[in-house]
Formats: C-alpha cells, sequence, structure tokens
C-alpha cells in the first residue's frame, strides 16, 4: 500500500521534531484608517469602490453603473428590489451561466490587501461569484480587519464547506506581463463601504 | 542531439543567441523582482514573517507523517475521498481511475506543477482523455505543445505576437492580433465554454491544512474556482509537503507567497475547499514521487519547504538570461536546480552547476530554503557520485597538484604568463571559451610574490 | 598585532598591483604585515567545482602559512568567504577554526578592525563600485537589496573618504557580474552575457574605472571592456584607497 510506503519512509526520513514557532503575533498600527487603507489597496487592484449611507443609494449605483445588465441576483437582503430579485437557488450551478450581476455581503475584509472572505453559506451557489460577469460586494465597515492574522483570529475554527478571499476583479498578466482585468472570473468588481 | 539529451550549457547557448530576445526575457522578469521588493519593503515585519514561515515549515517538515494522517483524518470525516500515490505514474493512474469511474472523457485543469513533474497530460491523451488546461498561460503554452517555462508565469518566454499567431491558428483570431485584452477576452469565450462542459476538474494545491483537512488553491483568475464549482467530480493533486499545520498559518504563507511571487499583496483568489458540494465527488492525491527519498537527505531535505512562489527564478541573473527551458525539467531555475538532482543524478547533473552561487534566491526565499548553499553541496555529491565529466576530472586534479606545491605553483604561473607574453595566439583563440567575448588578462612583469621578494623581503 | 597577507593565485600572477596595494596600504596604516611566499591558493576553483575533497592539501598548506598570525587580510571577498565556510584539516582542526575565526577580507578589516575613518588618498574620477556577491551576501560588507533591512556599506565609507571621488549610482546595485568560477567558461554564454550587462550598467551611468572587492569579478568585467575597446579601466579597491 503506497499509503504505508510514504508514511514509513518518513518515519525514517523525517529530522528531530522542531517545535512551531511560539509568537505568531505581529506589530498592529493602531492609528491605521482601516476604511481609507481597504479603499486605497482596492482600487490599486482594480475595484471601484464607493463609500455609502444606505442602501438605495446602492440600488441607484447599481443601476447607473450598469444599465444594460438583464440578470442580476442579489444575496444581500437589504439590496433586493424590482430590478433586483433575491437570489432563488437551482440545484445545477450551470443555470448561473447568464448572470451579469451577483452581489454579496461577505463577512469580514482585511485592509492590507482588500481581500474580502466570503463563505459559502452567504454565495447561494459556490459557482456564483465566479460566474457572473460582474461582482458586487456590500462590505461593512465594521467587519474590516487591518491584516491576514485578525482575519484567521476572527475566522476561528468555523466550518463550511468552501470559503474564499476575494480580492478583486479576475484578472491575468500572462500576455507579456500586461494586466487585462476579468479572466475567467468576473469582470468587474464593485464594492460598497457602508455600515449595515 | 534532440532537445531532451542537450543540457543547461548547451540549451543556454541557443538562448542566446538572440540577444535583444534575452534582453527582453531578463528585463520582464527583473521587473517582476522589482516589484517583490517594492511589496516586501511595504512590510515591516517582512524579515520576521519570512523567519516565522520558514520554522512553521521546519516544524511540518519534522512530523509530516503525523500531520498527513491528521490531514487524512479530517479531509476523511469532511467527505474527501483520499488517495496516495508513491510516485508520478501511480498518480496518473489514479485520476484516470476516477475520470473513468465517472465516464468523464474531457477534464479541465488549472495550474498543478505536480502534474507537470507527473506528465499527467501526456498519460490521459494517450488513455483517450481530454484535458484542457485553464489558467491562460498554461492554455497557451498547451497550444504551443510546450511545457510551461516558469511555474507562475508560464509563458513568460512569449511575445504576445507568439501568442496571437497561436490564438489565430488554434481559436480563430484575426491574424496579427497582439492586443493582450483582446487575446484575453478571446481565451475567456473559449474557456468559459470548457468550463460549462466539463464533469472533470482537476487542481492543485497551495497549502492543505492538517487541522481541518481544508485545501487552499490560489489564482488571479478564477480558473481553479470555475472548473471545480461546475464539475461533478473535483480532483485535488497535492505533493506530501503541502501541509500547514493549522489554518491560523495561512496568514502567515497567504501574505508572503504572492508577494514573493509578483509583488502583488494576495492573488484574486484563495480559495478554500472543504466538503464537497452536495453531489459532487471531491476527491485528493497526495503524492511522494522522490520527495521522501529527498527527506532522508540531511544536506537538501529544506527544499521541501518550497512553497513554488518563483521568486527564485525571478531573481536569479542565470534564469533571467537562460531561462526555463534551459533547465530540461518541470520546476526550473534555483529551486529546480536543488530537487531535480534528487529525482534523477544523472540527467540533471548539470543543474546544480548553472550558478554563479551569488546568493541571491536564498535571500528572496519566504521560507529561507539556502539554496545557494545546496547548490554548492549537490555540486560535491554529484562529482563524488562520479557523474562529473571525465576532463573536468582530470583538469582539476592537475589543479590540485599546482595548487598543493608553492614551487609547481609560481612555475606553472611564471610558465603562462610567459605564454600569454609571447605566443598570445596559442591561448586567444576559439577553443578557449574564455577567449569567445572576453580578452585575456595582460601578463604582468612580475608577479606578486616576485615584487615582494625584490622589494620587501631584502629589507626585512 | 601580526598580520599575515593571503595574495589569491590569480592576483598573485595576474594582477599584482591589487597585491602591491593592499600591502603598502596596510603598512601605511601602521600594520606590521607579512606576506609568507609558500602560499598558492585557496582551494576555492577546486571546491566550488564539486572537488571539495581535493583540497586537503591545499588547506593545509594554508594552515601551514597562517596559523601563526593573529589575523590574515586577503584583497578578496570570495576566497575569505571560502576559507571561512570550508576550511578544515584532518590533523590540525584546532588551527584550521582560528583561521577561520581571525580571516578578514580587506575592506572588512579596514573598518571592523582597524577602524579606519580617514584615508589619505586621492582619486578625481567618476567610480562605478561593484558588489562581489560572496563578499556581500556572504561576508555581508554590503547590505543586501533582497532584504528588508537598514542600508549599510563598508566599501561605500572607505570610497567617501577618498578625495574627489565620485561615486556613479547603478539601476542594479548588487547584480552578479557573472564570473562564478569555472563557471565562466562552462556557461560561457550566460557569463559574458551577465558580464556585459554588468559592464553596460557601469559606462551608462558614466564610470571612468570600475572598482570592487574582489579582482575575478573585475578581471571578467575588464576582459570584456578590452574586447569592447572601452576606455574604462578596472581597478582594485585597495588600488584606490592606497592612490595619493
Amino acid at each position: 500500500m503506497s499509503r504505508d510506503k510514504i508514511l514509513a519512509a518518513l518515519q525514517q526520513n523525517q529530522p528531530e521534531l522542531v517545535p512551531l514557532p511560539p509568537d505568531l503575533s505581529f506589530e498592529k498600527d493602531e492609528t491605521i484608517d482601516l476604511s481609507a487603507k481597504f479603499k486605497a489597496m482596492a482600487e490599486g487592484i482594480g475595484s471601484k469602490v464607493y463609500e455609502v449611507a444606505d442602501a438605495e443609494e446602492i440600488k441607484r449605483l447599481i443601476a447607473l453603473d450598469f444599465p444594460d445588465a438583464k440578470r442580476i441576483l442579489s444575496n444581500v437582503d437589504e439590496v433586493v428590489s424590482d430590478g433586483i430579485p433575491a437570489f432563488i437557488l437551482d440545484a445545477d450551478p450551470h443555470s448561473y451561466e447568464n448572470v451579469d450581476i451577483a452581489i454579496f455581503k461577505p463577512r469580514l475584509g482585511v485592509a492590507e490587501n482588500s481581500a474580502l472572505w466570503l463563505t459559502e453559506d452567504l454565495m447561494g451557489v459556490r459557482a456564483l461569484p465566479f460566474i457572473t460577469q460582474h461582482i458586487v460586494m456590500i462590505v461593512d465597515v465594521a467587519a474590516l480587519v487591518p491584516d491576514m492574522h485578525t482575519a484567521y483570529q476572527v475566522i476561528g475554527d468555523a466550518d463550511y464547506g468552501f470559503s474564499t478571499f476575494i480580492a478583486g476583479p479576475s484578472k491575468t498578466a500572462d500576455i507579456e506581463q500586461s494586466l487585462v482585468l476579468g479572466a475567467h472570473g468576473p469582470r468587474s468588481m464593485t464594492i460598497f463601504l457602508c455600515r449595515f | 542531439m534532440n532537445e531532451a539529451t542537450k543540457t543547461h550549457p548547451e540549451l543556454s547557448e541557443i538562448f542566446n543567441q538572440d540577444e535583444a530576445r534575452v534582453d527582453w526575457h531578463d528585463e520582464t522578469l527583473w521587473w517582476i523582482r522589482q516589484k517583490r521588493d517594492k511589496s516586501a519593503h511595504s512590510i515591516p515585519e517582512w524579515e520576521r514573517l519570512r523567519e516565522t514561515a520558514s520554522q512553521i515549515k521546519n516544524n511540518v517538515l519534522s512530523g509530516l507523517a503525523g500531520y498527513l494522517t491528521t490531514f487524512e483524518k479530517n479531509a476523511l470525516a469532511n467527505g474527501i475521498v483520499v488517495h496516495w500515490a508513491a510516485d508520478a505514474a501511480e498518480h496518473n493512474r489514479i485520476v484516470h481511475d476516477i475520470l473513468k469511474r465517472n465516464g468523464i472523457g474531457q477534464m479541465v485543469k488549472s495550474k498543478s506543477m505536480l502534474t507537470e513533474e507527473c506528465h499527467l497530460n501526456e498519460y490521459l491523451e494517450e488513455q483517450g482523455i481530454d484535458v484542457i488546461d485553464s489558467d491562460l498561460g498554461e492554455r497557451i503554452v498547451q497550444l504551443a505543445k510546450e511545457p510551461p517555462s516558469h511555474i507562475v508565469l508560464p509563458c513568460i518566454h512569449k511575445k504576445k505576437e507568439e501568442i496571437g499567431d497561436l490564438f489565430h491558428i488554434h481559436l480563430g483570431v484575426p491574424a496579427g492580433t497582439s492586443d493582450p485584452q483582446i487575446l484575453t477576452e478571446t481565451a475567456r469565450q473559449h474557456l468559459r465554454e470548457t468550463f460549462l462542459t466539463r464533469r472533470g476538474a482537476l487542481t492543485g494545491v497551495n497549502f492543505a491544512i492538517a487541522e481541518t483537512g481544508e485545501f487552499v488553491v490560489c489564482t488571479n483568475e478564477g480558473n481553479a474556482d470555475m472548473g471545480a464549482h461546475l464539475a461533478d467530480v473535483h480532483i485535488a493533486s497535492m505533493g506530501i509537503e503541502k501541509i500547514i499545520p493549522q489554518r491560523k498559518h495561512l496568514g502567515v504563507f497567504l501574505r508572503l507567497l504572492t508577494r514573493s511571487a509578483t509583488g502583488q499583496p494576495i492573488t484574486t483568489y484563495s480559495s478554500h475547499f472543504k466538503k464537497p458540494r452536495a453531489g459532487q465527488e471531491m476527491h485528493i492525491v497526495i503524492v511522494d514521487n522522490g520527495r521522501t527519498v529527498q527527506m532522508g537527505r540531511e544536506d537538501f531535505r529544506a527544499s521541501l519547504k518550497c512553497i513554488r512562489c518563483g521568486a527564485c527564478m525571478n531573481t536569479c541573473p542565470v534564469y533571467r538570461r537562460s531561462g526555463g527551458h534551459s533547465y530540461h525539467t518541470a520546476i526550473a531555475g534555483p529551486i529546480g536546480a536543488i530537487l531535480a538532482p534528487n529525482l534523477d543524478m544523472k540527467k540533471y547533473a548539470d543543474l546544480p552547476f548553472a550558478s554563479t552561487l551569488c546568493g541571491s534566491c536564498s535571500n528572496v526565499c519566504p521560507v529561507k530554503i539556502d539554496i545557494h548553499q545546496q547548490l554548492y553541496k549537490w555540486r560535491q555529491v554529484i562529482v563524488k557520485e562520479g557523474y562529473a565529466d571525465t576532463t573536468k576530472k582530470i583538469g582539476m586534479q592537475l589543479m590540485t597538484f599546482t595548487l598543493s606545491s608553492p614551487t609547481v605553483f609560481r612555475t606553472a604561473g611564471k610558465a603562462g604568463r610567459w605564454v600569454l607574453k609571447h605566443i598570445p595566439f596559442a591561448v586567444n583563440n576559439k577553443f578557449n571559451p574564455w577567449f569567445i567575448h572576453r580578452e585575456m588578462p595582460e601578463p604582468p612583469a612580475e608577479s606578486f610574490g616576485e615584487w615582494y621578494k625584490k622589494n620587501v623581503k631584502k629589507n626585512s | 598585532m601580526r598580520v599575515g597577507l593571503f595574495i589569491p593565485c590569480y592576483v598573485d600572477q595576474f594582477y599584482p598591483n591589487a597585491g602591491i596595494a593592499t600591502y603598502q596600504l596596510l603598512v601605511k596604516l601602521g600594520v606590521d604585515v607579512t606576506y609568507p611566499t609558500g602560499q598558492t591558493c585557496c582551494g576555492q576553483p577546486m571546491a566550488n567545482s564539486g572537488f571539495e575533497h581535493l583540497t586537503g592539501d591545499c588547506n593545509n598548506l594554508f594552515i601551514d602559512n597562517f596559523a601563526e598570525f593573529d589575523y590574515i587580510v586577503s584583497p578578496s571577498g570570495s576566497c575569505v568567504l571560502h576559507v571561512k565556510d570550508h576550511l578544515h584539516s584532518e590533523h590540525a582542526e584546532v588551527q584550521a577554526t582560528g583561521i577561520r575565526n581571525k580571516v578578514y577580507e580587506l575592506v572588512e578589516f579596514l573598518v571592523d578592525i582597524l577602524k579606519v575613518k580617514e584615508l589619505h588618498a586621492k582619486f578625481p574620477h567618476k567610480v562605478g563600485l561593484h558588489q562581489s556577491c560572496h563578499g556581500q551576501r556572504g561576508l555581508y560588507l554590503t547590505q543586501m537589496t533582497e532584504l528588508v533591512a537598514p542600508y549599510f556599506s563598508k566599501p561605500q565609507q572607505l570610497l567617501s573618504q577618498v578625495e574627489g571621488l565620485e561615486l556613479i549610482s547603478l539601476s542594479r546595485e548588487d547584480e552578479c557580474c557573472g564570473f562564478g568560477g569555472t563557471f565562466c567558461v562552462v556557461e560561457e554564454a550566460v557569463s559574458s552575457k551577465m558580464g556585459k550587462d554588468r559592464v553596460k550598467d557601469h559606462l551608462v551611468h558614466g564610470a571612468e574605472y570600475i572598482t570592487g572587492a574582489d579582482m575575478s569579478c573585475l578581471m571578467h568585467m575588464e576582459g570584456i571592456l578590452k574586447r569592447e575597446k572601452s576606455n574604462v579601466k578596472v581597478l582594485h579597491i585597495a588600488e584606490i584607497l592606497n592612490a595619493e
């Protein structure tokens, strides 16, 4: 059995046990304006960031920015309207192939790299955040943390089937290092920073 | 001689015939190194992060058997099917079996250097299974029928005009297209079709968490996710060394990985796969393929800490001026040169010598592998095992003889200087490799030793 | 303090001026310096080519010549690094260890041991400083651009004491020149391309002289400069620090 062969070879060849480093704490600059840092990083990576007061403003801006969108789905209760229906589960993820805009509210955002933590239960279906042509994220500023270490502290030992950090629109620089936004995932990411 | 048997010096010589192209390749990768520097310098605690990551990986290697069994237990509890493969052939068979059992004849694959190492695509094609690589760079080299030349930037060696030509032949874009936006859009449409129709998806694994039985896949393009979330069967291939102990350690590694690789703060997607989607099969194949042997080599074991960021390639002045294909192995550059000899010392005996031992690689390695010291040590092993060529051996024995005796040394030196002075053409010709691009040094009238004897010793 | 002067084999045979300048500079600074005439080589060319196991006699000869001194100083970062890392002897290990702890490259000896703050040297020219890899990354003569750490440079510190000297900046401050020992012939194409690029960086920034702490790098770059029929010359840093 390969399993046994591999484990036996390791038992024989691995070195003396070396302990894990005791300290995983890193200096945090407490004076940083998380919202401002997050916005700067997100824009640097290629997202569009709005600071908004309420859900009505969000719906208005989506209509303005995406006048031609035909199919919009929302996983965020506050951001639902006639033009923006709430997400309804279809067993076949392929059926979301023609979604133009999908709206999500991630659990937390990381200021150092604008990564947004979206767990499966907030996605509707796993494929949706990737298959949609454009992605919209509603980010509560109270859910911003400074760095990845803090993010994983907050995440803790949460159970999920799938989860992901999404830091911006999909992209590639594979062709002569020219950055192109919109590879296989969404072509754009719009972030609404708000307080709800 | 066919490409497969050429050595690094031979392949590099061919690469260097087009100097403008070498400059382009070198400058592109140096620019990426600079982006990495800028990114690293924005993190004041960067060096402490590296040290922490290094220590975590040291701990992992020292307890790998235990971590793997813990990972397996937790992954199984999550509903993931776990397979173990002793070598490349077994890995390929396992992947094939999974696809066959599910009646899958077409698979979409996201980036996995492990599958390059195992030559999975060729094996599956021989079994009648069609594989499409979904990472744009990998798709490009797949269409070109070449292996990737860099572990993170697969087609860094290709110009946009060449990519345009490939897309013209295979994807129907108008001849002469070279705009990256247009080419990327074309690939998006073409591969979207692939994602929507293929029932089998294979991904690599960036990190496998022992504590939770989950694994993380990092991409900028979203191709791993597009494949996996639409497929009925998701297979993930991982080398045994991809383990990290706890979920919180991802904080350290995700901060280091992409900054080291390309200078970005993080990849667009860092996807954590824990359980299969309802109705989906999720498999993980844990692969050895020589890693347990490397584990037993005390001097070279640390190479297994590698998180495949590619920073060493970007900084290596030799890699930048010879290109990944000159290393004639799946993983090129400095890290490749210390991993490959373990797999086949004869075939890869040239790689540890494809270096000036400048040490830049070790400095950019996020997990502090002592790459340049391992390159030196591999040279000793390769010579001891008998893979140095005979002319070199004789030359070295002659050098030892000359340098072990002051009188022989002084005589030889004087003779050499006399030859250079009086019959320079004996040395300044095409048989002297130094002379191809450089003038020989001017022979001085007297050596330092002779000067000292004349001017100092007699006065003391 | 008795100092033994270790002159690399190729400096002895082809670049004696670097050795002479080193000797004269140390004497000027009041050092009791002797050149043991029985020395040959540190063994690095063999070791770096994978033949470390042949360097035993070379090592013993080195120990015989240098064990008696308080310090051993050499105008070569790579040779000193090699001795520091690899000098061992089956029957004289105590002396080998002693030597490894007291061997210094010239620049670090001047800065760290003699603590030179004022050189009476004059060299009114534009000079490019090449950071030889082994001296820099092995002996920490200058901070490495890869690291997130404060800047320092021992050779620069010394050159700043030379009257009239103008240090040029470079696009790539610490990229390898491509000499690499036997690498220069085994991987000739890449080696000469690396050298060519390094030289170009200095030329583009107006260097009249290229200097550094390792004659091997300078020899390689000089070969390229002469092939390109350039007027730019190479000089070991000892020759500049000793210039009047």
